[in-house]
């Protein structure tokens, strides 16, 4: 396997393991730095992946663990808490600084989740892979990681409803 | 599509029962805007995972010189016990002609020192001979 092959397997969801990095790694440079040394062992690892015949899960697995080690480690203790703010589209503009605060609330709440539930609604809902495939990356049966979402996915819901009722009364 | 229709699809979202493409649908509902007042709660969910998806990993991949780093350490390692070897090797030589020449040094100190013994004695001997032949002059005279 040569080095275009290589990218020609990888490059598709080299998005899919960035996003899944900052999800749980937060700084985007810190993400970026992971995704880098992904790739890095994937490359090296390349005469195995012809093996494998589901590269992406196997890499998505792969980061998952990275990523956890890296949190572990020392250096990762003086993480800085980075995140971006979301842009939303379509809306008109009287409207637009209070919902795109919403917005980011989403994302605090599903920073506060357990890693696991990050991690399943991060494959889930904004990459979009089926229970299954879910189940082989994260190492559970696609039933427990059906409950896994539903209790992140009702957790998210709870927090957002009692702020969106607060923002009312 | 109605509002009663997505109801039920987002009731079954929280279950973790919908497929990706009920998935599709409640996304493309909820950011088209026009959202029922009573489903509204839940537009900043599906929003914020729309924009999500979009986020991407700008920069590019490098392959290439990390490996070349790798193989440098490589050949530094090599280069460091050549290094290593040779200043073993020219100590060790260095070592020797030192604890030779000491070796000599302690030697010719030895000799010397056993020479000067030899000479003092020497001189005293010849003493003794001279007084012996004084003594032997007076026995001479005596006896004449």
């Amino acid at each position: 396997m040569n080095q275009s092959d290589f990218l020609k397997v990888v490059l598709p969801f080299k998005d899919k393991v960035f996003r899944l990095a900052k999800r749980l790694l937060v700084s985007r440079e810190e993400a970026e730095d992971a995704t880098q040394e992904l790739f890095f062992k994937l490359w090296k690892s390349k005469d195995k992946i012809a093996d494998y015949k589901n590269v992406e899960a196997f890499a998505m697995t792969m980061t998952k663990n990275y990523c956890f080690d890296r949190l572990k480690s020392k250096q990762a203790t003086n993480l800085t808490l980075v995140h971006s703010n979301y842009e939303a589209k379509e809306t008109s503009l009287d409207k637009k600084i209070e919902y795109q605060d919403s917005v980011n609330q989403v994302y605090k709440l599903i920073e506060q989740l357990p890693d696991q539930q990050k991690i399943i609604i991060q494959l889930r809902d904004v990459e979009q892979y089926d229970l299954e495939e879910i189940g082989k990356m994260v190492d559970m049966k696609p039933t427990a990681v059906r409950v896994a979402l539903s209790r992140a996915r009702k957790t998210i819901r709870e927090e957002l409803i009692k702020k969106h009722n607060y923002g009312i009364s | 599509m109605e509002s009663v229709n997505i109801e039920k699809i987002v009731e079954k979202y929280f279950e973790g029962t919908t497929t990706l493409q009920e998935e599709v649908i409640l996304k493309t509902y909820f950011t088209l805007g026009n959202v029922a007042p009573h489903l509204q709660e839940y537009q900043p969910l599906f929003s914020y995972f729309a924009t999500a998806q979009e986020e991407s990993y700008t920069k590019s991949i490098q392959l290439i010189p990390k490996q070349s780093q790798r193989k440098n350490r490589y050949w530094m390692s090599i280069v460091a016990s050549i290094a290593l070897l040779t200043c073993m090797f020219v100590g060790k030589q260095q070592y020797d002609e030192y604890q030779q020449q000491q070796e000599v040094e302690r030697l010719f100190a030895e000799l010397s020192k056993g020479l000067r013994l030899l000479s003092t004695n020497l001189q005293k001997g010849e003493q003794a001979v001279a007084t012996l032949y004084t003594y032997e002059k007076a026995v001479q005279k005596i006896t004449e």
